[in-house]
C-alpha cells in the first residue's frame, strides 16, 4: 500500500489523542430516520463520535451516505415533517442539546454551533447585502447595536481575508465570486465565536486553488478561536490537508474511525481503502482514475449482511449473511468489517 | 441524503406509468376527486338534459310567475313562469359547449404557434410573440366585447371571441417548453438523421408539452365559461330566450329584491362548475408536477 | 438603470400601436355603414355623404387609422354619435371614478390576499390553510357580476347597511371594491402561498435557520421579499383584469366610469365612443404593465446591477 501519510505535511500536532475534559461535542447513538410514503429510510443509523476542542474531525463518505444529515441532526435542522431524530444524544460542551425545544435550539444555532454549507452560490440571500446577512447573527445572539454589529462584521471580513472589506459590506451576493462568498459564509458562521463549527463540503463547489485557501483559512481561524470543527467531505485529499480525526460513513453507518495517520497508513476497511485509492493525487501517469465499483445500496431495501458487501472486493460468503459490528482493533481505531472481528 | 431520497423517488416515478401515477395522486387529493365527481354530474346533466329536466325550459306560463323554490319547482320559477332547474339543466349544455370548443380551438392555435415560434426562433418567433404580447396586453373582456360588437351576438361568434383572446397564454407556455426541449439530445439526433421539421415538431416536441397542455386545458374551461356568462350578462353574448347561465343572472337581476332566486341560483351553478374545474386543474398540476418541471 | 427604464418604455410602443391597430380594424370591419346605422332611415343621401367625409369614413382604412392616431395624440378622440359630446371629455369625466374603484379594489386585494397567503404558509396544512385556500379558489371561480348581485341583496336589501348602487358617498365604494378585488385577492393569496413555500425550500433559508433565527423571523426577514417577486409580476395581469372587471362592476353598481361608457357605447353602437374608451383602457393597462415591471426591477438587486 502507498504511503498515503506522506501527503500530510505537518506531523507535529495532529493525530495525538486529547484528554477527556476537552471534549467539545459528543454524539452517541444518533439515529435520524425519514418516514416517507415508500417506507422508512434510516439515513443516519446509530452514529457515535467525539470532537475535541481545537481538533478537526473529518466525516467522509459518498453523497447519500448520511454525512450531511448527521450535520443537520446536530444543528436540529432535520427537514420536517418526514425527517426525525429517533434516538441518540448530542452533547455539546457537557449539555445534551438533542432534547432541547426549537426555541432553545434557536439560541444555540449560529451562536454555539454554526454551519458553513456546500453551495456558496445559493446559500446567501440574493436580495440582501452580505454585510446585513453577517450582522444579523451578531445582533441576534450578542444583542449588539447595528453600528457595533457592523464594526464586528468588518473585523470578521478582515479576519477571513476579504479584500476591501468595507466596500464588500454593501455588496450583494451575486457581485462576489464563489470563493469570496464562502469567506462571507465563514465570517457569518464565526462571528459569534461558536464552540463548534460544522462545515458541509465547504470547498466542493470551488476551484482547486481557492479550495486550498479556504481550508487553510478554516484551520488558521480554528487555532485562533480554539473551537472544534466537524468537516464533512467526500474528498480524502481535503482530509489529508486539515483533519485530525476521521470517521468514514457508509449507508448511514460508521465503517471506520481513527486518527488521520491511522486512516492513511493503516486503514482496515475495504471501503476506506477504496476511497484512498480513488484519490486523484495517486493517479500514475496515464492510469485511469480509480472508482469504487457499484452504487450505494437503496436505504429502503438494505442487504441482509454487511451494507458494503455487494461492492466489496474482499467479501466472503459470510458477509452476505451477518452484519458486522463496529469493533476497536487498536488504540482509538474502530472498524466495522467481519475480517477484523475478535 | 436529500438527493438520495429524491433519487429513490425519481426512479420510482419512471417505473410507474403516467396514468397510474395520475390516479394514485388523485386518490390522495380529495378536492380533485370531488371536482371530478361534480364534473361527471355536470356533463351527464348536459347530455341527458331532455330526460332529466322536469319541465320544458322554454315553456312560458305567466300564472306560475316567480314561484319560490318548492317541491313543485325545486329552484323556483322566473318572470315568465319557466322552471329554473330545467333552464339550468339546459344551460349546462351551453356552458359545456362554450367551455370545451373555444378552449380547444384556442389551445390548438396556441400550441401550433407556440411550437413554431419556439422551434424556428428568430423572426418567426419575434412576430408570433409580439402578437401574443398585444393580445395579452389587452383587457380580454374588452377584446371579446369588441369582437362581439363587430360580428354580432351569436354562439359561433362567442367561440371566435373567446378563442381569439385565449390562445396567447398557451402559445407562451408551449414556446418556452419548446425552447428548452429543442436543445435536448433527442431533437439534435433527429435533426442529424434528417428527420423533417414537422415530424420533429409533432413526434418529439408536441408529446412533451402534453402534460402542461392538459393543465392549461382544464383551467381554460372555467375561464371560457366565465367569459360566456359575462358576455351574456352584458347583453352581447347568448340571446334570449336561450338558457345560458350568465343570461339567466342578467335577466333575473331586475327582480333581485323581489325574487332573488331567479338571479342567484344560476350564479351558484357557474360557481360550482368553475370551482370543480379549478380543483381538478390544481390536482392535475400537482400530480403532473414532475412532468411539468422537466 | 435609466437605460432599462427607457428600453422598457420604448418596447411598449409597438405593443401600443399593435393593440390600437387591432381594435381599429376590428371595429371598422363591422358589416353595414356606421353612419347609416347611427342616423335614422329618412335622412337624405347628401347628408350621409357629408357626415362620412366629415368623419373621414370615405378614406382607406389605413389612412383612417393614421388620422385616428394623429388625433388621439392630440387628445382628440372624436365626437360621440349619440351624446354629441367630445369623447375625450366624456372619458376624462369618467376616468377618476374608474381609477378610484380600481385603486380601492387593488388595496382590498393586497390587504386581504397577502396576509391570507402568509398565514396559510405559517399554518401550513391546518384548517386555516384550507380555509384560506378554499376561499381563494372560490374568489377566482365566482363571476364578478353574480357576487355583486349577491352582496347587493345581502348588504343593501336585507341588512340595509350599504347603498345599493350609485357613486355619491364613500360607502358606495365598499361593495364594488370588494367585488372587484375578490378574485384578485384570491389570486394573490394563492400565489403568495406557493411562492413563499418555494422560497422556503432555498439554501439561503437553511442558512438563515442555521443562524438561529426562529421560523417566523426567517419567514418575514428572509423569505417574504424574495417571494414577492412573482407576486409583483401578476400585478400587471391584475391591472388588466381590474379594468376589465370594472366594466361589469360599474354596470352592476351603476358607477359612471369608463367601463360603463364602453358598455353603453356597444349597446347604442356608438363607434367613436367605444373606440375611445377601449383605447383609453388599453393605454392604462400598458402603463400598468410598465409600472409592474419597474417595481420588479426595484425589488430585485440582481436586475438592478446589470
Amino acid at each position: 500500500m502507498a504511503e498515503y501519510s506522506a501527503m500530510i505535511d505537518d506531523h507535529t500536532i495532529r493525530g495525538t489523542s486529547t484528554p477527556e475534559k476537552d471534549k467539545m461535542l459528543e454524539v452517541k447513538g444518533l439515529k435520524t430516520y425519514f418516514f416517507t410514503s415508500k417506507g422508512v429510510i434510516p439515513a443516519v443509523d446509530d452514529i457515535s463520535f467525539t470532537v475535541s476542542r481545537g481538533r478537526i474531525l473529518g466525516v467522509v463518505g459518498e453523497s447519500g451516505c448520511g454525512k450531511s444529515m448527521t450535520a443537520l441532526s446536530i444543528m436540529g435542522l432535520v427537514p420536517p415533517p418526514t425527517g426525525k431524530i429517533v434516538a441518540g444524544d448530542i452533547i455539546l460542551d457537557g449539555k445534551n442539546i438533542a432534547s432541547l425545544t426549537e426555541k432553545e435550539m434557536c439560541q444555540i444555532r449560529g451562536n454555539e454551533i454554526s454551519m458553513v454549507f456546500q453551495e456558496p452560490m445559493t446559500s446567501l440571500n440574493p436580495v440582501y447585502t452580505v454585510g446585513k446577512q453577517v450582522m444579523e447573527a451578531a445582533i441576534l445572539h450578542q444583542h449588539l447595536s447595528k453600528a457595533q454589529a457592523k464594526e464586528k462584521t468588518l473585523e470578521m471580513f478582515k479576519l477571513v481575508g476579504i479584500p476591501e472589506p468595507k466596500k464588500r459590506l454593501d455588496s450583494y451576493p451575486h457581485q462576489l465570486s464563489g470563493g469570496l462568498r464562502q469567506r462571507v459564509m465563514i465570517a457569518m458562521a464565526l462571528i459569534c465565536r461558536p464552540k463548534l463549527l460544522i462545515a458541509d463540503e465547504p470547498t466542493t463547489a470551488l476551484d482547486v486553488t481557492v479550495q486550498a485557501q479556504i481550508l487553510q483559512l478554516m484551520k488558521k481561524l480554528q487555532t485562533e478561536l480554539d473551537s472544534a470543527i466537524v468537516l464533512i467531505t467526500h474528498d480524502m485529499g481535503v482530509v489529508a490537508e486539515v483533519c485530525d480525526d476521521v470517521t468514514i460513513m457508509y449507508a448511514g453507518k460508521i465503517v471506520e474511525q481513527a486518527n488521520v495517520f491511522e486512516i492513511f497508513d493503516n486503514c482496515l476497511h475495504p471501503y476506506t481503502a477504496g476511497l484512498l485509492k480513488a484519490m486523484p493525487a495517486f493517479k500514475e501517469n496515464g492510469e485511469r482514475l480509480y472508482n469504487i465499483p457499484g452504487m450505494l445500496p437503496n436505504l429502503l431495501q438494505l442487504p441482509k449482511g454487511c451494507r458494503f458487501y455487494p461492492r466489496c472486493e474482499c467479501a466472503s460468503a459470510i458477509c452476505a449473511e451477518q452484519e458486522p459490528d463496529l469493533v476497536e482493533v487498536g488504540q482509538g481505531h474502530f472498524v466495522r468489517c467481519l475480517k477484523y472481528r475478535g | 441524503m436529500e438527493s438520495q431520497q429524491q433519487a429513490i423517488e425519481q426512479s420510482q416515478y419512471l417505473e410507474e406509468s403516467f396514468f397510474a401515477e395520475l390516479i394514485q395522486s388523485f386518490k390522495q387529493n380529495k378536492s380533485a376527486l370531488v371536482g371530478s365527481i361534480v364534473l361527471v354530474l355536470f356533463i351527464s346533466a348536459a347530455v341527458l338534459a331532455p330526460f332529466i329536466a322536469p319541465y320544458d325550459p322554454y315553456n312560458v306560463d305567466m300564472s306560475q310567475q316567480f314561484q319560490r323554490p318548492s317541491a313543485q319547482y325545486l329552484l323556483g320559477t322566473d318572470m315568465f313562469g319557466r322552471d329554473i332547474l330545467s333552464r339550468i339543466i339546459y344551460g349546462s349544455r351551453i356552458s359545456l359547449v362554450i367551455g370545451l370548443i373555444p378552449t380547444l380551438i384556442s389551445m390548438v392555435i396556441g400550441t401550433i404557434l407556440g411550437l413554431v415560434a419556439g422551434y424556428y426562433g428568430k423572426k418567426t418567433d419575434y412576430i408570433i410573440m409580439r402578437l401574443a404580447d398585444i393580445v395579452m396586453a389587452f383587457p380580454s373582456l374588452l377584446l371579446a366585447m369588441v369582437v362581439m360588437y363587430t360580428l354580432g351576438a351569436s354562439l359561433l361568434n362567442i367561440f371566435i371571441a373567446i378563442s381569439m383572446v385565449n390562445w396567447a397564454g398557451t402559445a407562451r407556455v408551449v414556446r418556452s417548453q419548446t425552447l428548452v426541449l429543442k436543445e435536448k439530445e433527442f431533437v439534435e439526433a433527429a435533426k442529424i438523421m434528417g428527420v423533417k421539421n414537422w415530424v420533429i415538431l409533432l413526434r418529439h416536441l408536441f408529446p412533451n408539452c402534453i402534460p402542461s397542455l392538459l393543465v392549461l386545458f382544464t383551467l381554460g374551461i372555467p375561464d371560457a365559461i366565465m367569459s360566456e356568462a359575462t358576455l351574456s350578462f352584458l347583453g352581447v353574448g347568448v340571446q334570449p330566450p336561450m338558457a345560458s347561465w350568465g343570461l339567466m343572472v342578467s335577466t333575473g337581476k331586475e327582480f333581485l329584491f323581489m325574487a332573488p332566486w331567479v338571479a342567484i341560483v344560476p350564479g351558484v351553478a357557474i360557481l360550482i362548475v368553475a370551482l370543480a374545474f379549478n380543483f381538478l386543474g390544481d390536482g392535475l398540476r400537482d400530480a403532473l408536477d414532475p412532468y411539468l418541471k422537466q | 438603470m435609466i437605460g432599462f427604464i427607457v428600453k422598457r418604455i420604448i418596447s411598449s410602443i409597438p405593443i401600443l400601436l399593435g393593440v390600437t391597430l387591432l381594435i381599429f380594424i376590428l371595429l371598422h370591419i363591422v358589416p353595414g355603414d356606421p353612419v347609416t346605422l347611427m342616423m335614422n332611415e329618412h335622412v337624405d343621401p347628401d347628408t350621409i355623404v357629408r357626415v362620412r367625409a366629415q368623419m373621414h369614413l370615405d378614406e382607406p382604412i389605413f389612412v383612417q387609422y393614421l388620422n385616428f392616431i394623429w388625433d388621439a395624440l392630440h387628445g382628440d378622440f372624436g365626437v360621440s354619435y349619440k351624446l354629441n359630446r367630445s369623447v375625450a371629455t366624456l372619458l376624462l369625466d369618467a376616468f377618476p371614478n374608474t381609477l378610484l374603484l380600481a385603486i380601492s379594489a387593488m388595496i382590498f386585494s393586497w390587504v386581504v390576499g397577502v396576509p391570507a397567503g402568509i398565514l396559510s404558509v405559517v399554518k401550513k396544512y391546518s384548517v386555516i390553510d384550507y380555509f384560506f385556500m378554499g376561499s381563494a379558489l372560490m374568489g377566482v371561480s365566482m363571476p364578478v357580476f353574480w357576487s355583486g348581485l349577491l352582496l347587493q341583496y345581502i348588504f343593501a336589501f336585507k341588512l340595509g347597511w350599504l347603498p345599493v348602487s350609485g357613486f355619491n358617498n364613500p360607502l358606495c365604494l365598499i361593495m364594488p371594491a370588494v367585488v372587484l378585488g375578490w378574485g384578485a385577492a384570491g389570486t394573490i393569496a394563492r400565489l403568495t402561498r406557493s411562492s413563499l413555500l418555494e422560497v422556503m425550500g432555498n439554501d439561503y433559508i437553511r442558512t438563515a435557520r442555521a443562524k438561529g433565527l426562529q421560523t417566523i423571523a426567517v419567514l418575514f426577514n428572509h423569505a417574504l421579499k424574495n417571494s414577492f417577486l412573482p407576486v409583483v409580476t401578476v400585478m400587471a395581469i391584475q391591472v388588466a383584469s381590474m379594468l376589465s372587471g370594472s366594466v361589469i362592476t360599474e354596470t352592476v353598481f351603476s358607477i359612471p366610469g369608463i367601463g360603463r361608457i364602453a358598455v353603453n357605447a356597444i349597446q347604442t353602437r356608438d363607434l367613436p365612443l367605444l373606440q375611445g374608451s377601449i383605447l383609453f383602457t388599453t393605454i392604462l393597462v400598458i402603463l400598468g404593465n410598465l409600472a409592474a415591471d419597474l417595481l420588479y426591477f426595484l425589488l430585485d438587486p440582481r436586475i438592478k446591477n446589470k
